[in-house]
């Protein structure tokens, strides 16, 4: 190959020699390349003209293609083209498209939704995507929650109620979870005797003679239990207090432990800490009113609803 | 059409190769880049558009953010797309980053977008994601960092950090004529905290107030960089931003 490389006439060489006979050979680029590359200059002169470029003065050259979209307060807009003038097309169709299936939750009532197959079947595939985005990194893809941290959303126990409206307020408003520390209010035996009660009311083994002290104490002043948790444990949702009696725990890593005193010693931590956290972020600002209805919804079916 | 030029000039004289070739490896950056920083229209300064210098405690938080390297896998830009808008909220203005140095916002995401990441989760939760991540989200690949929550915060250069950012354009007020300026520019409330003067009370008092880390005792760098992570995106008033100039601005 390259042996008849050197003994052909028609290339030339570059004309310089390197060290006596060192010779560089001057091959020209083909004539396709050539044209093609005049081909793209040309283009590029072309794109020039129909899109943003160049800068020019303190601003720059628009170009002459332009969009047409329609804005949020519904006039018709015109701009020369550019990515977001593009988006906002782009929006105008996603939007037409969905409206149809929005404009019909935003005129629904709850129950409405969830009765009508074709709207209910809309509501949940897209209040799938939006609680995927928004809603998992805390309550996790299947509403499961994490036991310490985020509530599961799949059983039958509402913090702050389970209802549609309910659900709907702690969406848009978010929350705030609080209990107050008793470790410096009660005695170590007091905040003991507390847990072995709680911890009875689950059927948890317990020291029933330490379980009857805490039933005294829960609704006792001193310990004050009784004001958020009611009489009966039951808990009160205005106040977003647990029910301490159906066996689902969030604060006190009950689950975490597989023995009763590990079980009992979760509850004394939480009791003798408080609570200070559980903070679920308002969303009202953040999604539109379409949305925060569908994902009401959505977390509504979740767990049955109320 | 042969003009009388002879590759010998240039393989003959390091010195004029190296100038020719630093030249032709920049134009690309000077014709697409640099014109971005001259322009007016680039920072939009429409209505509703009021953003503002980190105050002490976020500015060392995002120094923790640069030093982890969060870069690399998490970007800070919010493309002009459909499917972004979606699942991150409204693009990144240029205003957002004008007071970055450097900016963040990146072009590779193995994690997803931060740019408004801000009040989208409680501190507890990111103070647990950045201990633990996959506590929190079970399918991710990022590391932990539980050094962050045991660390203290050196507070130690916090004003000359600012005066560093104050070189290079950032409003931090060093003079009591530069105090009133950012008085006027962005309230009383907001200049007092750019005022380096009083750099590390102002931290002190933010990381105490917010408590971010959950932890009362000291100020930790997981305070700093949870501070950070709540205030990203957080600036902009899109309720009162007129979208029409966004888009006339590009």
């Amino acid at each position: 190959m390259s042996e008849q490389n050197l003994q052909s006439q028609t290339v030339q060489t570059t004309g310089h020699a390197w060290d006596g006979d060192l010779q560089e050979f001057n091959n020209p680029l083909p004539t396709w390349w050539v044209y093609t590359f005049y081909v793209t200059i040309v283009f590029s002169v072309v794109y020039w003209l129909i899109y943003p470029s160049w800068p020019f003065g303190k601003g720059f050259l628009t170009g002459f293609s332009d969009i047409t979209y329609v804005n949020k307060a519904g006039e018709t807009v015109s701009s020369h083209w550019n990515t977001r003038a593009l988006l906002m097309e782009d929006l105008n169709k996603a939007d037409e498209m969905q409206k149809p299936y929005f404009s019909k939750v935003a005129a629904s009532d709850f129950g409405q939704i969830s009765k009508d197959p074709e709207l209910s079947g809309f509501v949940l595939s897209a209040g799938k995507a939006l609680f995927t985005d928004n809603c998992a990194p805390c309550h996790q893809q299947g509403g499961q929650g994490v036991v310490g941290f985020f509530p599961n959303l799949t059983d039958d126990d509402w913090l702050y109620g389970g209802s549609y409206d309910k659900i709907h307020q702690t969406l848009v408003n978010g929350r705030r979870g609080y209990m107050p520390a008793f470790g410096e209010v009660l005695s170590v035996g007091e905040i003991d005797a507390l847990a072995n009660y709680v911890a009875s009311l689950s059927g948890i083994e317990h020291d029933a003679g330490k379980a009857a002290n805490g039933r005294a104490l829960f609704s006792s002043e001193t310990a004050a239990c009784y004001y958020c948790h009611t009489d009966s444990a039951k808990g009160r949702q205005d106040m977003g207090a647990p029910n301490l009696t159906d066996k689902i725990w969030l604060w006190a890593n009950v689950p975490g432990s597989d023995n009763p005193e590990g079980k009992i010693a979760a509850i004394r931590s939480t009791i003798s800490t408080g609570v200070n956290k559980g903070v679920m972020p308002a969303w009202g600002e953040r999604l539109s009113p379409e949305q925060i209805k569908v994902l009401t919804v959505y977390v509504h079916e979740l767990g049955g609803g109320k | 059409m042969r003009l009388n030029f002879k590759h010998e000039w240039i393989e003959t004289n390091i010195g004029l190769m190296l100038v020719l070739t630093m030249l032709a490896i920049s134009v690309g950056g000077l014709v697409e880049i640099a014109p971005l920083f001259l322009i007016d229209k680039t920072v939009e300064k429409t209505e509703g558009v009021n953003v503002r210098p980190y105050t002490p405690l976020e500015m060392r938080g995002r120094d923790i953010y640069v030093r982890e390297g969060c870069y690399t896998c998490h970007s800070q830009m919010i493309r002009p797309f459909v499917d972004e808008k979606l699942r991150y909220g409204h693009y990144s203005l240029a205003a957002e980053s004008q007071y970055d140095h450097p900016f963040q916002w990146g072009s590779k995401r193995t994690g997803p977008d931060l740019a408004r990441v801000g009040g989208k989760y409680s501190n507890e939760w990111h103070v647990q994601h950045l201990i633990a991540p996959r506590s929190m989200v079970p399918e991710s690949v990022m590391p932990n960092y539980p050094w962050l929550a045991t660390t203290l915060l050196d507070q130690s250069d916090v004003a000359g950090r600012m005066k560093a950012l104050r070189a290079v354009g950032v409003p931090y007020s060093l003079t009591e004529a530069e105090r009133e300026a950012n008085v006027e520019k962005f309230g009383a409330e907001v200049a007092a905290q750019l005022h380096i003067a009083d750099a590390k009370k102002n931290l002190v008092e933010q990381a105490n107030l917010g408590n971010y880390d959950g932890d009362k005792a000291g100020v930790s760098e997981m305070d700093a960089l949870v501070a950070y992570l709540q205030v990203l995106g957080t600036m902009v008033d899109f309720t009162k931003v007129n979208e029409d100039e966004l888009v006339r601005s590009r």
